[in-house]
C-alpha cells in the first residue's frame, strides 16, 4: 500500500490531526512531569558532592537538551518549507519557536540558580553559557523577523533562511564543553554508559520525555491557531463545527 | 546580443560601481569612521584613565566598536539600489547573482570596514597597546571585518524594505557575529598573556573562508525572497 506522505502537509487535514493528537501529548506530559518530579525529589539519593542542590538538574538538563533539539527541528521544517514550498512547514517552524525560546530561557535561568551554590556566581562567561545565550537571541531574532514581515509567505521564507543559517550554532553549543576548557561540566550520560545512579537516570529520562511531550502538545495547539489565522478566509475553516453558530 | 561578462570581470565591475557611489557620498563613509572613533573614545571617559586597565580592555573595546560601526552601515548595503530599482535589474540580469552580491559585499567592506582597520592602530596607541599586539589586532580586524560585512549582508537582505529594519538587522546579525568578536579579541588577549594566539587567528581565517563561500549564496537567496 502506498502511503500518501503529503496528505497531512495540507493545513486542513493537519488541523484535524493536530486537534486529535495534542490532548494525548498534553496528558502524557502531565503524567510524566508528576512521575519525573516525584522520582527526582523523593526517590533519587542525595548527591555525594553537590548534596541536594543537584536536583535542579532534573529540570535544567531536559530543557537544555530540548532547547537545542527544537531549534534543529525548527531548522528542518524551515528547510522543508524552502525546498518543497509547503505552507505547513513554515507554520510548524513558527509554532516551534516560542516553545524553543521558552526552554532556552528556562535552561539559562535554572543554570543560574544551579551556578550560584556550585560555582559561587549566577553567571560566568563560559562558552556553554554564552552559546546558549546566543541560541536565545537566535530564537528571538527568528520571531522578530517573522513578526515584522506582513506577508506570511514571505515571512515564512525569510525566517526559514535565518533559522538555517543560525543552525551552525547548535553543534557549537553541544560541543562547547569539549572544545573549550570550561567551568560547565561535560556530559555525564554517554551512549557508552554512565556514571549515574539508576534513580537519577530514571528521573532524568522521565523528565526529558515529559518536556518532549509538552513541547509537542504546545506546538500542535499553537500550529492550530496559526492555521486558523492564516486560512480564516477559506471555506473549510468557515465550515468547521467550532465556527458554526 | 548581450555580451556575457566573465565572473572576475563582473566582480570588478560591481566593486568599481559601488566604490564610485561610495566616493560620491563620502559623508556616509566618514560617519561610520567617526562613530567608531567616538565609541572607542567613550570607554576611557566611562571607566577611568588607568593605563593598566585600558591596555587590558583595548582589544575588546576596539572589536565591540568595530562590530557596532559595521551594524551602522549595513542598512546602506542594498537599500539605495532597492529604492531606485537597480536591485531588481540585478536580480533579472543573466549574470550570477551570488557573484554580484559578493562584489557588493566586498565594496561595502572597502568603504566601511577597511577604514576601521586602518584607524584601529591609532586607537590602540591611545590605549597603550604595545606594537606586537597592535599588529595582531590589525591582522584580526583584516580577517574579521569582512566576515562582519558578509554576515551582515544576509541580515540586510532579509530585512530589505521592512519597517524598523535598522534595529531588526542588529538583532539578527549580532548573535551570529559573536564568534568573530570572541576570536578577534581573544587573539590579542592571548598575545598579551604570552600564550599562543595563532589558533584564534586560524579560527578567524576559517570563519572568513566559510563565510566567503556560503554567505554570497545565502544573501542572493534572501534577496530573491525579499524582492518577489
Amino acid at each position: 500500500m502506498a502511503i500518501n506522505w503529503f496528505k497531512y502537509s495540507a493545513p486542513s487535514t493537519f488541523y484535524a490531526l493536530a486537534g486529535k493528537l495534542a490532548p494525548w501529548f498534553a496528558a502524557t506530559a502531565a503524567i510524566l512531569f508528576a512521575a519525573g518530579l516525584y522520582i527526582g525529589f523523593f526517590v533519587a539519593p542525595t548527591d555525594a558532592v553537590q548534596s541536594e542542590a543537584y536536583r535542579i538538574m532534573f529540570i535544567h538538563v531536559p530543557v537544555s537538551i530540548l532547547s537545542m533539539f527544537i531549534y534543529l527541528v525548527m531548522a528542518c521544517y524551515a528547510a522543508l518549507g524552502l525546498i518543497f514550498n509547503t505552507r505547513l512547514s513554515g507554520m510548524m517552524a513558527s509554532a516551534l519557536a516560542p516553545t524553543g525560546a521558552l526552554f532556552t530561557f528556562i535552561a539559562l535561568w535554572t543554570g543560574a540558580l544551579w551556578g550560584k551554590p556550585m560555582w559561587g556566581a549566577w553567571w560566568v562567561w563560559d562558552m556553554r553559557l554564552t552559546t546558549e545565550l546566543i541560541l536565545l537571541f537566535l530564537y528571538l531574532g527568528f520571531i522578530a523577523l517573522h513578526a515584522s514581515i506582513d506577508d506570511p509567505r514571505r515571512a515564512d521564507r525569510a525566517a526559514a533562511l535565518l533559522a538555517i543559517v543560525g543552525a551552525v550554532n547548535v553543534p557549537i553549543i553541544y560541543k562547547s564543553v569539549e572544545w573549550w576548557n570550561t567551568l560547565h561540566q561535560g556530559a555525564t550520560i554517554k551512549f557508552s554508559g554512565t556514571s549515574m545512579h539508576v534513580a537519577m537516570q530514571e528521573a532524568l529520562f522521565t523528565m526529558l520525555l515529559a518536556c518532549w511531550a509538552y513541547a509537542i502538545a504546545m506546538t500542535l495547539w499553537r500550529v492550530r491557531s496559526i492555521i486558523l489565522e492564516r486560512e480564516r478566509s477559506t471555506t473549510w475553516v468557515q465550515d468547521l463545527p467550532e465556527f458554526k453558530r | 546580443m548581450m555580451n556575457k561578462l566573465s565572473l572576475p570581470g563582473l566582480l570588478a565591475l560591481v566593486i568599481r560601481r559601488d566604490l564610485v557611489l561610495a566616493a560620491r557620498r563620502r559623508a556616509d563613509v566618514l560617519t561610520t569612521l567617526v562613530f567608531f572613533v567616538m565609541v572607542v573614545s567613550l570607554f576611557p571617559l566611562g571607566v577611568g584613565p588607568e593605563p593598566e586597565m585600558l591596555r587590558k580592555m583595548a582589544s575588546g573595546v576596539v572589536w565591540v566598536a568595530a562590530l557596532l560601526a559595521s551594524m551602522l552601515s549595513l542598512g546602506r548595503m542594498f537599500s539605495a539600489d532597492y529604492q531606485d530599482g537597480t536591485l531588481e535589474q540585478m536580480l533579472l540580469a543573466p549574470q550570477s547573482l551570488p557573484v554580484l552580491v559578493l562584489g557588493k559585499i566586498l565594496a561595502h567592506w572597502m568603504a566601511s570596514g577597511l577604514p576601521l582597520v586602518l584607524m584601529a592602530p591609532v586607537l590602540g596607541l591611545q590605549f597603550g597597546l604595545p606594537a606586537e599586539q597592535l599588529g595582531i589586532l590589525m591582522l584580526g580586524l583584516v580577517m574579521g571585518t569582512p566576515v562582519l560585512s558578509m554576515i551582515g549582508a544576509v541580515g540586510a537582505a532579509l530585512t530589505l524594505g521592512l519597517r524598523g529594519g535598522g534595529v531588526l538587522v542588529s538583532l539578527l546579525v549580532l548573535p551570529l557575529c559573536i564568534p568573530v568578536l570572541i576570536f578577534g579579541a581573544g587573539a590579542v588577549e592571548a598575545a598579551a598573556s604570552g600564550v599562543t594566539y595563532s589558533s584564534h587567528l586560524s579560527l578567524l581565517g576559517a570563519a572568513l573562508v566559510t563565510a566567503l563561500v556560503l554567505t554570497p549564496w545565502v544573501t542572493a537567496q534572501a534577496l530573491r525572497i525579499s524582492m518577489e
